[in-house]
């Protein structure tokens, strides 16, 4: 079980910091400088450049949108791998030895996902360095004034509803894509349909307990 | 020895097996056979245990498969083994470790134990100098030899083989049927083979339970099925000019 849980982290979490990484390092750069153009007004403070990709990327940009982005690369590869030993009958052949399926299959899989908010402090970290990267780099701001944002107005509470959210969102993503393989019935053809119902299905659920979850813990 | 008294399946509206009982002897290779929707896989599955049955009573050894305690059931799983059509072998891992997985789950042997003991059956299924090989790097034949070598590796008291040659050619499906049988001697399995190749039958058919709409029409030997005036088993078994021609031989020898 130890092996099949450390197989898993390196699957779903190591092997995805790459693509989280360059996005969100990119993704906070844009946020920075959408901010940066849409300052007109002379007297608005130039910190606000930092305060605003930091509040962006902690609050959603680094829980949520990366979810998304998640339940794509994630999702899709449990279900499309369950859904594979489904129809090529492997998950058969596991029943049959006596071994618990759910065990083997699932149980290491929603362990590795208790992770994921690793990858989202990361993502959160790389965000801001974006962000202060695209504006001092592209003369919006300097170094101090963008630091500046970052600190102004921190609220602690908010790290800890966007790990709440994270670690809601782990759950969806480990227990939603192995539902939609485990059950899978048919052939090659339908591994493809319901990795693309389990992309479908994850995203819709993360987007309503964003919504549930901010709405509790928010206002 | 199994038996099967009365296995009622359904799926829905769909009636899948009506009332089939048969008897699976041990040492013996026992061939249910049938056309394709006949309801072979699906009795399979349900002497397995991987489908529940609505009605009948199916007994290992004089116990209730639906009687048996959680324990038991796994113990039983234990003892049993199974080649699927497509092989079912873990992509992810070599030959060897397909082999040596059920051990490693099950059992408690040291590393060396296993894979001492994973190296007897791959020989016992000649299958030497392919042991780091992935299952994708092996021919359909070699698989159903990996496959058979997964079910045998932990001693089972039944092997279940799920239509074992299909895809492959004459040739390796005959060493393949062979293999089975020499196994099931060898060790006294009770076998119980599904079936719809011809050759199967004629070869290692010990005991032959042909199945028709989910019911059983007809029970013999590969002897038997030749001087059978069972209209559906003819129809079935003899529908290619070549097998009336082997029936009308062996019927002209006998005469």
């Amino acid at each position: 079980m130890k092996n099949l849980i450390l197989t898993e982290i390196e699957t779903l979490i190591v092997g995805s910091l790459g693509i989280v990484s360059f996005i969100s390092f990119f993704v906070g750069g844009v946020v920075a400088i959408q901010t940066a153009l849409n300052m007109e007004n002379p007297l608005l403070p130039r910190n606000l450049m930092g305060f605003a990709t930091r509040q962006s990327v902690i609050l959603e940009f680094a829980p949520t949108f990366i979810s998304v982005i998640m339940a794509g690369k994630v999702g899709s590869y449990i279900t499309s791998s369950i859904g594979t030993m489904r129809v090529t009958e492997q998950i058969d052949a596991l029943e049959v030895m006596g071994i618990n399926t759910y065990n083997y299959l699932i149980f290491p899989k929603i362990i590795a996902l208790l992770f994921y908010p690793f990858v989202i402090t990361i993502a959160m970290f790389l965000g801001i360095f974006g962000g202060y990267t695209a504006c001092v780099y592209g003369g919006f701001s300097s170094s101090a004034e963008f630091i500046e944002g970052i600190q102004l107005d921190f609220i602690p509470f908010h790290v800890t509803y966007s790990f709440v959210k994270t670690f809601l969102f782990a759950l969806l993503l480990a227990t939603i894509p192995s539902y939609h393989g485990f059950y899978l019935r048919g052939g090659a053809l339908d591994v493809g349909k319901a990795s693309t119902t389990s992309f479908v299905w994850t995203s819709v659920t993360i987007i309503i307990v964003n919504y549930i979850v901010t709405q509790i813990l928010l206002t | 020895m199994i038996e099967a008294k009365q296995i009622h399946k359904s799926f829905g509206k769909t009636t899948v097996l009506k009332g089939v009982s048969a008897t699976f002897d041990q040492g013996k290779t026992n061939l249910i056979i049938g056309q394709s929707g006949s309801g072979k896989t699906v009795f399979l599955k349900c002497l397995l245990g991987l489908f529940d049955i609505d009605k009948g009573e199916i007994l290992y050894n004089q116990k209730g498969l639906h009687e048996m305690s959680p324990q038991e059931r796994i113990q039983l799983r234990q003892d049993v083994g199974m080649v699927f059509q497509g092989s079912a072998l873990f992509d992810s891992m070599t030959v060897e470790e397909n082999i040596m997985f059920p051990m490693q789950m099950l059992t408690n042997k040291s590393v060396e134990e296993i894979r001492e003991r994973a190296h007897v059956v791959i020989k016992r299924v000649n299958l030497i100098d392919a042991d780091t090989k992935m299952p994708s790097e092996i021919s359909g034949g070699m698989q159903k030899r990996v496959a058979i070598a997964r079910a045998i590796v932990m001693n089972p008291k039944y092997l279940f083989c799920d239509e074992p040659n299909s895809g492959l050619d004459p040739k390796t499906a005959i060493l393949i049927d062979n293999l089975i049988q020499e196994i099931t001697e060898e060790y006294q399995i009770t076998t119980v083979i599904n079936t719809h190749d011809m050759n199967s039958v004629m070869e290692i058919g010990e005991k032959i339970i042909f199945l028709e709409n989910g019911q059983k029409a007809w029970e013999g030997n590969k002897e038997e099925i030749f001087t059978t005036d069972n209209q559906s088993v003819g129809n079935f078994v003899y529908s290619s000019e070549l097998f009336k021609k082997v029936r009308v031989a062996y019927l002209n020898k006998q005469v």
